[in-house]
């Protein structure tokens, strides 16, 4: 994609595009971020969208409730397609959270500093996407209260989990990448959290940001740590943004379901989960950066440069279904054929077309600078991606069951409006930790984007 | 008694003896078990008649919920967790006997000989009882009506006795009498009568082929002689009855001898899955297609039908055509064979050119080994012919012969129905005593039961439930199930056997000889001495007659009762005057149901839910056309406005209208409509009512069974139907391999095509040590009748799950009977194929289960562990044979009382959110290996026996050990039509199949079906 | 600027962080224990019974064979409870008036059967059987304790999954000759082990561990 026209027109302009507004010292970094934290009012928009977001966690509540009481049998789920929108959730949201350690832990490693200022809420991103995933394989369990099964402990029946099952697998790479995830946003938060405490006008926010700074007094030592801690974090991390999808991605590869049982899986999966993520690191940056005036913090240049990840993903993913129906073919399986075409012409075909619409079709208009350059086309693009990973995993899911081995068994799965319920309140919780993450936290990070202040000083020096 | 052995689940359970179940039964104490019965009462479709709802209208188990708080699923739950260590020992009691009666040991099953009826005909039956409680019905290998086998009826029978909805008292003009007080209105009433001979009596029976209670019932006559008996069933064998008298000039029991048959032909006939002596005829007909070897041979079945039937799909040669055109066919043919008498012939239409001459040189090339088969549905002189030709073939005492009737007493039961229905309206009918009939519902419809049976000044009704007709009588007095009576019944060739008791009547029913003894003011004496003393009678000559009784009750059939074969003589003149000219027009035909016969098992679930063999329907009956009338009925040439398969449609015949759900059958005649009686009951029980509609209602006196002038209108709306399999074609697979005869001796390996030698596997090799389990299932001898699914269902314990749960695709059977179609949609060749676990070597199951629920035992098992599962369904969809079945929700009745004494103590029953599965029946595979141990032996070969492979008619399926290599199976399995299903996937099943063979007549097979 | 926090709250920080960890540790340790103890297993709690009965007294002085009243032992799964019936065997003839037989007259008298608080039980979902155990040497005692020690009857064991597995796994450890599977004062000779793997090989004992040997 090197060659590309607009990309040669991108690089000559970017060079020397900001990745900070101009005109910012130290202090003004540091009030502009803080600020949004430590505003006595809380603005309009903020409320409406908690509530909004307050009342969708209600019902996922509500939802998982009755799940329990009643049975796994509220939803669509049968025989053959024994899991159901529980499973393709749980797969679209770890695939989103992967954004947030790429951006975090790879380019830190890689040194790009145009990460610095999405990198916080990108994390945080990840962070509310895991907890989403991690609820689905626990409720869609015929008797969750013995989801502790699935880990090694000495028990009263000599028993041990299954080694062999991708599933177990799942239990820790997920659980891992949880608490990796959430060591390494909070050791970034620790500066920052000190400056809000210092900051902070009244006794319970001192206490509270204080508390969480740990007795940050940013000595040279703390420093020396804290850059230390966040190196090898990123060194941890950084395996699991691969570990972790490839895992997710057994669950359907070591099963001998067409459609499932395939190597092509894991590379394919990660790729989409970055794809995924970065789609919705620009839903949530391109509204935030306008709510909170924060256009010089992500700056166009953040936009384009995601805008390309986005756009080489989609090409690898791209390349993930075209390999998927060749080896179908090629592999001379009549199963895996039929599979193949099933998904195209069978009863589910529309979502495979509407997949291919969201997932290849459209991310090709950020070829064009244009498209990269204008912000709404942008966010468009990413909702259309974020829809389109979804119907993969719908496709993937569904398509490869309902029809599989003996025709005499095949069925057709139609979520109930359960599925849908619990589906929409999971996006609740998501969006409800992240109206409270950006209220109360710093989404930017303060002493980061310091950094870069030094950097651009620099820079003029030199000219 | 008989005894055999089985090991007994040690909990805390109550040991129940009668007294305690009874008790439990109607309400009184409630030990812990299951639900899910009462699930089905609450789901609205048993409500509406016609229910609009699309299959993803899963989402309301709202009704459910109502009865599901969160604190008891918990409990339910932490009992399931209870190996994790959480759960309290809980407080629970041993109840001891006081005096322990001397065969009981507890743990030990007891094995009862006894016989069910249906029609009145007996088929014996050997009954498992745990405790004195009756748990699971198996056939009796001495019966020469079962040979060891059952059918779906006798198995859910067991149901029937523990169905909640039984009646349990007395009721007198709707409120609750007694049955003291019924005796002295009943006394009273007869003593009126008393004066003109019991001119105004009538007694209304099923058919009774009872010795004791034909006895009774003469006794009374003899007392009343004016009094009339009339015997009434609405799937009547009159036809049959009525076709001998006009070949012969007398009422005759016909009886087949399949294993003399070498060339058979039905006219519209299901000896295979229905009528008496099925199950003797489908063990016979498989034993005469047994290919072993290339020496083997095989019969050759034609079947002549107009509604697909499992005979028909396992034919050699199939011709539909309407059920009114096959006198038609029926006197072409015998004039072919030279029955010279015969008028006509009108040729019948869509015969294909060459197909009579052929089958008739068949026949003929087979004098006294072949045979003709007439239905039951066909009219009288379709059966004369049947045996006018039987008689020119030489087949008579060869392959057929006549015996006096069944019956005691053998009446055309449409004229005696109709007859006292005039009596009534005549108002010369003071009493009627109705024992077992529900004239109401099932009798012809323009009689007007309902209307008339209120100006019966006395009217009692002895009935297992209270039904339609009990809702019009004074009395309704609560009949005991066959399970809980003494008696006795004929098999189909008139073998008696003596019905005994297995358990005290849980309602304090009454048996039909209970009541004639109250009739006949002998109400002192026991039903037991009854049957006892006219035996005696019978077997003046025995001395012992102790010896002799205990013999029978332990036998379950009375020596030398088979009627002896009856010289006939056939009257000349057969078919001689010109077939009667058909009445034009949509013909609509009336059959008994495949699975709730004629209404009587309408409350039974697990009928209910057992797929119907040929369209897998469900829960619903259907009124079905062909493709071709689906198309005109269409009323358009546009594929839009064809008739499809749920279309709710408006039946209009003799000025009766009824709405019912289209099914398209490929395989049906054109021009033909066939309904189902049975369903469509307004006073059933919480399971049957509202089901399906009533096909009586269109069923009038004149046209029993088949009729023309049907009209047919769409009425726009929808009616959604359950069927547990929605692809019928094999897409190109090969899931069930077909050779014909011949093919197959040019190609004997044929089924084996591209079976692999030695497929490399990632997985250690099993070591074939000690004992292995394996299957073989027979697909040249399997029928479909169902009977193994019912079997399978009642002793594991498998729940019932509801209409709207299966239309989702959430049934729970682990042995299902997968139905496929080959060839073009209006004459496909049908196949069955029994599909259970594979137990595979190599389990897809059981590598992906996260806990290792699912493992693999020593003896090539592969293990269902329920208390383990925590329901991630993996291994369901990484299941190719998809046999694994979930819980979704809690399906088993935990709440049923009358339904607790009914479970297999042997098997766990299950609880929500878990998988369960085929087990090869472990509880009887250990409890045969226990005893072996015990004597310190090794198993010996047909020793363990699955349910499905007792229950089997046609010995399709057979389990044993694959590691001996002189075991039936291995046997089996060595043959080279053996082969596994799904062989390329590498599984390496432990269940496999022989495949299908047809022995299609060269002649014919040339010519293109029609 | 002044301190927010007090100069214990490093301390206090510290040990809450370390101390979640090591008070995760102890609270999974702590299920397992109480799961041994008498509270969930009820082992050595004497049950109260309708009827006094002492098996010290009847097994331990009387030398009763366990078999005359749990006389299915050894062909059925199900041990069995003596019916009123074999208490009345002898205690028609002596002891008829002892007020603590009461209740047995009184069940005898009116075939009302006694309900005894059951002391061994399994869940549902296990599928023991007694006669296969006491054929292949596993002793009365080896289970159900020193029964003839108990005046009132309790729970030896906790039959555990994991319990039933030590013997399930090592049989040799517990067979002994089937002469003395219903000896109620059986001591296992100091060459157990010896003695068990001749007994396994003489009465063909497997090691039966595979899951439908019990759950079914």
């Amino acid at each position: 994609m090197a060659d590309s026209p607009s990309d040669k027109l991108a690089a000559a302009e970017f060079a020397s595009a900001p990745i900070l507004g101009p005109g910012y010292n130290y202090a003004s970094v540091t009030d502009k971020i803080s600020a949004i934290v430590l505003a006595r009012r809380t603005p309009k928009w903020w409320i409406v969208g908690f509530l909004v977001s307050f009342a969708l966690v209600m019902l996922l509540m509500v939802s998982v409730t009755y799940l329990v009481v009643a049975g796994v049998g509220i939803w669509g789920i049968q025989i053959p397609v024994g899991w159901g929108f529980a499973i393709i959730n749980f797969v679209w949201w770890i695939g989103i959270g992967h954004a947030g350690t790429l951006i975090s832990a790879i380019l830190l490693l890689l040194r790009q500093t145009w990460r610095t200022s999405i990198n916080r809420f990108a994390e945080a991103m990840t962070l509310f996407a895991v907890s989403c995933a991690g609820i689905f394989p626990l409720i869609h369990m015929g008797r969750p209260w013995l989801a502790y099964w699935l880990f090694p402990y000495p028990d009263t029946m000599k028993m041990w989990p299954n080694f062999r099952s991708p599933l177990v697998w799942d239990a820790f790479a997920v659980s891992t990448y949880a608490t990796v995830s959430l060591l390494f946003w909070f050791i970034g938060l620790i500066p920052d959290l000190a400056t809000l405490r210092d900051r902070a006008k009244n006794r319970p926010a001192k206490l509270i940001y204080g508390l969480l700074a740990m007795g940050w007094r940013g000595s040279a030592v703390h420093w020396e740590r804290h850059e230390t801690a966040s190196l090898l974090l990123a060194g941890l991390a950084t395996p699991l943004v691969l570990s972790v999808h490839t895992i997710v991605s057994f669950d359907f590869a070591f099963a001998i379901v067409p459609g499932w049982h395939a190597t092509i899986f894991p590379p394919y999966f990660v790729a989409g989960a970055i794809y995924a993520g970065f789609a919705m690191v620009l839903t949530l940056s391109i509204p935030i950066r306008k709510l909170f005036h924060l256009e010089d913090f992500i700056t166009m240049r953040h936009l384009d440069n995601m805008g390309k990840v986005l756009l080489a993903t989609a090409l690898i993913v791209g390349y993930g279904y075209m390999m998927e129906a060749f080896s179908a073919f090629y592999s001379g399986n009549q199963y895996e054929r039929f599979m193949i075409l099933n998904r195209m012409t069978g009863p589910y075909a529309p979502m495979y077309w509407l997949l291919i619409a969201c997932n290849i079709v459209t991310p090709q208009f950020l070829w064009f600078r244009k498209v990269r350059a204008k912000v709404g086309a942008l966010f468009a693009i990413a909702m259309v991606v974020n829809l389109g990973m979804w119907l993969e995993r719908f496709v993937i899911v569904v398509t490869s069951l309902h029809r599989d081995f003996l025709p005499s068994s095949w069925g057709t799965y139609y979520p109930t409006r359960w599925d849908i319920f619990t589906f929409v309140g999971t996006i609740g919780l998501f969006l409800f930790l992240v109206f409270l993450f950006i209220r109360y936290l710093p989404l930017i990070s303060i002493f980061e984007m310091r950094t870069l202040v030094a950097s651009e000083e620099e820079k003029k020096a030199v000219n | 008694m008989e005894f055999m052995d089985s090991d007994r689940k040690n909990t805390g359970q109550p040991d129940v003896d009668n007294s305690a179940l009874r008790k439990a039964a109607s309400g009184g104490e409630t030990p812990r078990f299951w639900r899910g019965f009462d699930e089905l009462a609450d789901t609205p479709e048993f409500r509406n008649h016609k229910e609009n709802e699309f299959p993803h209208g899963a989402n309301d188990p709202d009704a459910k919920l109502d009865r599901r708080d969160l604190l008891k699923v918990m409990a339910a739950s932490a009992a399931f967790a209870g190996l994790s260590g959480c759960t309290k020992l809980p407080n629970q009691k041993i109840v001891p006997y006081v005096r322990q009666p001397e065969q009981i040991i507890p743990g030990k099953a007891l094995f009862y000989a006894t016989a069910v009826t249906l029609g009145g005909v007996a088929t014996g039956v050997l009954v498992e009882s745990h405790m004195a409680r009756p748990t699971k019905i198996e056939g009796n290998p001495d019966h020469p009506g079962s040979l060891g086998a059952t059918d779906a009826f006798s198995q859910a029978s067991i149901l029937g006795l523990y169905d909640p909805d039984r009646s349990q008292a007395e009721i007198h003009d709707g409120r609750i009498g007694s049955w003291a007080e019924f005796q002295e209105e009943l006394s009273t009433a007869l003593g009126a009568e008393k004066g003109n001979n019991g001119s105004g009596v009538r007694l209304l029976t099923p058919t009774v082929t009872s010795p004791t209670l034909g006895d009774q019932i003469n006794t009374f006559l003899k007392a009343y002689p004016s009094a009339k008996w009339v015997q009434y069933e609405s799937a009547t064998r009159d036809n049959i009855r009525e076709g001998a008298k006009l070949a012969f000039g007398e009422y005759l029991n016909t009886v087949y001898r399949m294993d003399q048959a070498d060339v058979i032909l039905t006219l519209d006939s299901d000896f295979l899955t229905s009528g008496p002596g099925c199950l003797r005829y489908a063990r016979d007909f498989a034993r005469k297609r047994r290919v072993e070897g290339p020496e083997s041979k095989m019969n050759r079945l034609y079947a002549v039908e107009c509604t697909p039937t499992n005979t028909g799909a396992m034919a050699d040669h199939r011709l539909r055509m309407r059920a009114s055109d096959i006198e038609g066919l029926a006197r072409a043919v015998a004039r072919e064979l030279g029955v010279s008498t015969v008028a006509g012939p009108v040729a019948p239409p869509n015969v294909p050119a060459g197909w009579i001459p052929a089958l008739a040189r068949d026949l003929k090339q087979h004098p006294g080994a072949s045979l003709i088969v007439a239905g039951d549905q066909q009219p009288p002189i379709v059966h004369a012919l049947a045996h006018a030709i039987n008689q020119a073939l030489g087949n008579t005492d060869k392959t057929v012969y006549f015996t006096a009737p069944l019956e005691v007493s053998p009446a055309n039961q449409w004229e005696g129905i109709s007859q006292l229905a005039a009596d009534i309206r005549a108002r010369s009918v003071t009493t009627l005593l109705i024992l077992g009939c529900n004239p109401v519902y099932d009798a012809p419809v323009d009689l007007g039961f309902k209307e008339i049976l209120p100006k019966v000044a006395f009217s009692a009704r002895l009935g297992l439930s209270e039904d339609e007709t009990s809702a019009l009588c004074h009395w309704h007095i609560p009949q005991a199930h066959e399970l809980e009576s003494w008696g006795d019944a004929r098999g189909y060739d008139g073998t008696a056997s003596v019905i005994q008791p297995l358990i005290a009547p849980l309602y304090g029913g009454k048996s039909e000889v209970d009541f004639l003894a109250v009739i006949n003011g002998q109400s002192a004496k026991p039903s037991h001495d009854f049957v006892h003393d006219y035996w005696q009678a019978q077997r003046a000559g025995v001395e012992r007659f102790d010896v002799f009784w205990e013999k029978t009750l332990r036998d379950g059939v009375v020596d030398g009762t088979a009627l002896p074969p009856k010289q006939v003589s056939l009257k000349p003149g057969i078919g001689a005057e010109p077939p009667a000219t058909e009445a034009q027009g949509l013909e609509i035909v009336f059959r008994p149901d495949h699975t709730i016969w004629d209404g009587r098992f309408s409350n039974n679930g697990w009928l209910q839910e057992l797929p119907k063999p040929l369209t897998l329907l469900t829960w619903d009956s259907v009124a079905m056309v062909s493709p071709k009338t689906a198309q005109r009925l269409g009323g358009s040439s546009r594929p839009a406005d064809y008739l499809k398969s749920e279309d709710a449609v408006e039946l209009k015949y003799k000025g009766r209208t009824i709405v019912a759900p289209v099914w398209v059958m490929p395989g049906h005649a054109d021009e033909s409509v066939t309904v189902f009686l049975g369903y469509g009951r307004r006073r059933s029980g919480r399971v049957g009512t509202g089901a399906g509609f009533d096909a009586g209602w269109i069923r009038p006196l004149a046209t029993p069974w088949i009729g023309t002038g049907l009209e047919i209108r769409k009425t726009g709306d929808r009616w959604a139907l359950a069927t547990t399999q929605t692809q019928s074609t094999m897409e190109g697979r090969e899931p069930i391999r077909i050779a014909t005869l011949d093919e197959y001796l040019k190609n004997p390996k044929f089924a084996q095509a591209e079976a692999e030698e030695n497929p490399l596997s990632l997985y250690p090799e099993v070591k074939y040590e000690g004992n292995q389990w394996g299957m073989a299932i027979d697909l040249n001898a399997c029928t479909g009748c169902g009977g193994c699914v019912v079997a399978c269902q009642a002793e594991n314990n498998i729940a019932v799950v509801g209409k709207k749960e299966v239309m989702i695709g959430r049934h729970m059977h682990w042995i299902r009977i997968d139905r496929y179609y080959e060839g073009g949609v209006d004459d496909p060749s049908t196949y069955h194929e029994p599909v259970l676990c594979m137990h595979c070597e190599n389990a897809p199951c059981e590598v992906v289960c996260p806990v290792a629920a699912t493992v693999h035992s020593p003896e090539g098992l592969n293990e269902m562990v329920y208390n383990r599962c925590v329901g991630t369904r993996y291994c369901s969809n990484n299941c190719p044979y998809k046999v694994r079945r979930f819980n979704f929700y809690l399906y088993s009745d935990w709440d049923t009382p009358s339904l607790f004494g009914m479970r297999n103590p042997n098997v766990s029953v299950r609880s929500r959110g878990v998988m369960e599965k085929c087990s090869y029946c472990v509880q009887r595979i250990n409890a045969v290996k226990i005893d072996a141990e015990r004597q310190d032996r090794p198993i010996r070969d047909g020793e363990i026996v699955t349910a499905c492979q007792q229950s089997c008619p046609s010995e399709a399926i057979v389990f044993g050990n694959i590691n001996d290599p002189d075991s039936r199976v291995s046997k089996l399995k060595a043959m080279n039509r053996n082969y596994k299903l799904l062989e390329e996937l590498n599984t390496r099943p432990r269940t496999t199949y022989l495949a299908k063979l047809r022995n299609p007549n060269p002649e014919i097979e040339k010519t293109p079906a029609v | 600027m002044a301190q927010i926090f007090h100069r214990s709250t490093n301390t206090i920080s510290r040990v809450s962080i370390y101390g979640a960890v090591i008070l995760i540790a102890v609270l999974g340790y702590a299920v397992d224990v109480v799961n041994q103890t008498s509270y969930v297993t009820e082992v050595h709690n004497a049950r109260p019974q309708p009827v006094l009965f002492s098996h010290k007294h009847h097994v331990g002085e009387l030398g009763l064979d366990c078999r005359y009243c749990h006389s299915s032992v050894e062909d059925s799964s199900s041990a069995g409870m003596p019916p009123t019936q074999t208490c009345m065997a002898c205690h028609s003839q002596i002891w008829t008036s002892a007020a603590i037989l009461e209740p047995v007259r009184a069940s005898y008298r009116d075939s009302t059967p006694i309900s005894w608080t059951r002391v061994n039980a399994v869940p549902d979902f296990v599928y023991f059987n007694h006669s296969i155990h006491v054929a292949k040497g596993v002793g009365c005692t080896t289970c159900h304790g020193p029964i003839a020690e108990m005046n009132i009857t309790w729970r030896e064991e906790s039959l555990y999954m994991r319990w039933c597995l030590e013997c399930h796994n090592a049989p040799e450890k517990y067979l002994r000759p089937r002469s003395e599977v219903f000896n109620a004062f059986y001591k296992p000779p100091s060459d157990q082990e010896a003695l068990g793997k001749r007994l396994m090989a003489e009465y063909k004992v497997q090691k039966l561990t595979t899951c439908t040997t019990c759950h079914r």
